[in-house]
């Protein structure tokens, strides 16, 4: 595990990296309310659990970096930056969802965010990943685009060749595996011998980190020199982030079949939102009314954003053939 | 305005609609194995890498799935790209790629992401080179919502129909014969293009119409000369582009001549040679004077011994003899 490195990390920071943590924690658990009620169509994978990796990676991004995500990619697309109004109604497949509701949860793109995509094929964005990367550098734009995937791609023919060529090409992309020690039901020490995620990177001739992916800040800083070395022309990163969902795979899987109730709760006690709380709490720097000034604004902001979607009108049965080539 | 032409081969006119486009747009990137140096396994990337170098047209390893997803994800982002899969059958292990992402993505975006990149490969039977060499799923492509399909059959479709697709704003899998790499044609000195969807009738004829891609074209060309000596005027069209689909010209060949043979080196059951068939039913019922006909490879994975591929693949003396069957019925 590698430790933090001194550099200087603000309470400002600290604030921001929490606000958008808890964002994604509410928006997520409003999403799960809305689905147990019917609302949502479709399949959701909620991100409960992860947001550290999320925020600690977007949160050194510029707005014209690119993202690629997963089948769980709510909480990338909050940290991108894109609204929560359109992502609630892009899942509520509503005509003002970011993809007019043609994509819903596993097919969201909002590219005016920079936001390229969630994804329903595991691994396939990957190699998307490196080729927007491919032209950035042609570009010679400067962006670095990052590739966000789980444990459950990185056995797979597209994490190789993705990393293959995003090596010897000298591509400005950081990879980051969000490893939650599951792939639905599978665990990542039966499906390979080395489990060692990191380790792959050496593999491919690039740099490798392994990150406490409940460590907001660990990660901020781990995925800020990937960002560096990636704009300064200096090729991709690989960055392993130990994490775990506490919630099922998708809603309607308990996530207990495959997994103990102890090793959940286990989990539970290392929430990466209880653990900044606790150190801005502890270093005495914020007092605990602006800790409850964050939540009823964000609190607000999800109310908003629930109504909008509510409100909207779903797409007419008329655009069904709309923006096929 | 006279046109002058000149004589060049299929392989050249890729080549020149590749510089010319090249030359155009300059985010153009070309990916592929043995497409820098080497010019291409058939010769059919000869000169590009000399004039634009190794940041544009970019040799890989043996890594479809990866240089394909690079291909789409770049264009995605704002190059125009093209993947050659060199054999139509190695795209086998990009599929996903191009399935799932190149042809879905601006429909799931609703429009806002698009992704111009051309699929390129050859495909069908050549000298015996074997089944995982002489694919012909062409047909698996065009039935996926959002991929347009090209195949031409001469010089002068390749070059015109290539700069097309170097302008589309969404994905194309252009389909070249590696039987024809070497076949001579007619191009104008002139730039020029070919828009997508509309099919040539190569020889106009009578008494049965003959539906032919790619390499089947000639090889039905020459069968129509057989038959005329027989006093059978057979009318070959070729579509060029299978998505999209000029229903219009084959529509009114078939209401003209009564009858329809669907010509394809591609297996029979679910092929374009039975799309032909469909379009036939639905429009002509009332015009045909006899039930159309599928001339297609036997479904068999090519074999490798001449005697059982020259069977296998439709032959002119095939051609003859359905066609004639077809007429006297």
């Amino acid at each position: 595990m590698r430790t933090v490195t001194n550099r200087t990390i603000t309470t400002e920071l600290l604030l921001s990296l929490y606000r958008k943590m808890l964002e994604i924690r509410m928006f997520e658990l409003k999403v799960q309310e809305l689905y147990r009620l019917g609302l949502l169509p479709g399949f959701i994978h909620l991100y409960v659990g992860e947001e550290a990796i999320a925020v600690g990676v977007c949160s050194n991004l510029k707005a014209e970096d690119l993202v690629f995500s997963t089948h769980r990619g709510q909480g990338h697309a909050l940290a991108k930056g894109v609204p929560p109004r359109l992502v609630l109604a892009e899942l509520w497949g509503k005509a003002t969802g970011c993809s007019g509701g043609h994509g819903g949860g596993m097919h969201l793109y909002a590219p005016e965010y920079g936001f390229m995509g969630t994804n329903g094929v595991v691994g396939d964005s990957i190699p998307l990943a490196t080729g927007a990367a491919l032209s950035a550098k042609m570009r010679r734009s400067e962006q670095v685009v990052v590739s966000f995937f789980g444990d459950g791609a990185v056995n797979s023919g597209s994490f190789h060749e993705a990393l293959t060529l995003g090596a010897v090409w000298g591509l400005p992309v950081v990879y980051v595996c969000e490893n939650n020690l599951y792939a639905v039901e599978m665990a990542f020490h039966r499906a390979t011998k080395n489990t060692s995620v990191q380790s792959r990177a050496a593999a491919y001739g690039m740099p490798g980190f392994e990150i406490d992916g409940n460590d907001v800040v660990a990660v901020h800083q781990a995925a800020s020199e990937a960002v560096d070395r990636a704009r300064s022309g200096n090729g991709p990163t690989l960055i392993e982030c130990k994490t775990y969902r506490t919630l099922g795979h998708h809603e309607g899987d308990p996530g207990t079949d495959y997994r103990t109730k102890e090793e959940v709760e286990i989990w539970k006690q290392r929430c990466p939102i209880k653990a900044m709380r606790e150190q801005l709490l502890e270093e005495g720097t914020v007092p605990q009314d602006s800790l409850k000034n964050i939540e009823k604004e964000i609190y607000s902001w999800l109310e908003e954003a629930v109504a909008f979607a509510r409100s909207s009108p779903p797409p007419s049965p008329t655009t069904v053939l709309d923006h096929l080539f | 305005m006279r046109q002058s032409f000149r004589e060049i081969r299929y392989v050249d006119a890729g080549v020149e609609a590749l510089q010319e486009e090249m030359r155009r747009d300059e985010t153009i990137l070309y990916i592929g194995q043995g497409i820098g140096p080497r010019g291409g396994n058939f010769r059919h990337t000869r000169g590009l890498w000399s004039e634009f170098g190794d940041d544009r047209v970019r040799d890989t390893g043996i890594c479809e799935l990866g240089a394909t997803g690079v291909g789409i994800g770049a264009a995605m982002a704002g190059s125009r790209v093209v993947v050659d899969e060199v054999f139509l059958d190695f795209a086998l292990e990009a599929m996903s790629q191009i399935i799932q992402q190149a042809a879905t993505i601006s429909y799931l975006s609703n429009g806002k992401i698009k992704v111009p990149v051309v699929i390129r490969s050859a495909m069908g039977a050549i000298r015996n080179a074997g089944a995982h060499h002489s694919h012909t799923f062409y047909s698996w492509f065009a039935s996926t919502p959002g991929l347009k399909v090209i195949l031409p059959a001469t010089p002068y479709d390749v070059k015109g129909l290539l700069k097309t697709a170097l302008r589309e704003q969404g994905p194309v899998i252009f389909v070249e014969h590696k039987a024809l790499y070497y076949s001579k044609g007619l191009v104008p000195e002139a730039e020029y293009e070919i828009p997508l969807g509309q099919a040539q009738i190569c020889r106009e004829g009578k008494d049965v119409t003959v539906v032919a891609t790619s390499r089947m074209v000639n090889l039905a060309l020459e069968a129509a000369s057989i038959l005329e000596k027989d006093g059978i005027y057979t009318e070959v069209v070729d579509p060029r582009t299978i998505v999209p689909l000029d229903t219009e010209t084959i529509v009114a060949s078939v209401r003209k001549t009564g009858r329809v043979v669907a010509v394809d080196e591609a297996p029979p059951l679910c092929g374009f040679a039975s799309e032909i068939v469909a379009i036939a039913c639905e429009n002509c019922l009332n015009d045909l004077v006899s039930p159309p006909r599928r001339i297609c490879s036997l479904p068999v994975p090519n074999p490798f011994s001449p005697v059982l591929e020259n069977v296998m693949i439709p032959s002119v003396d095939r051609m003859v003899g359905e066609i004639r069957s077809v007429v006297k019925s």
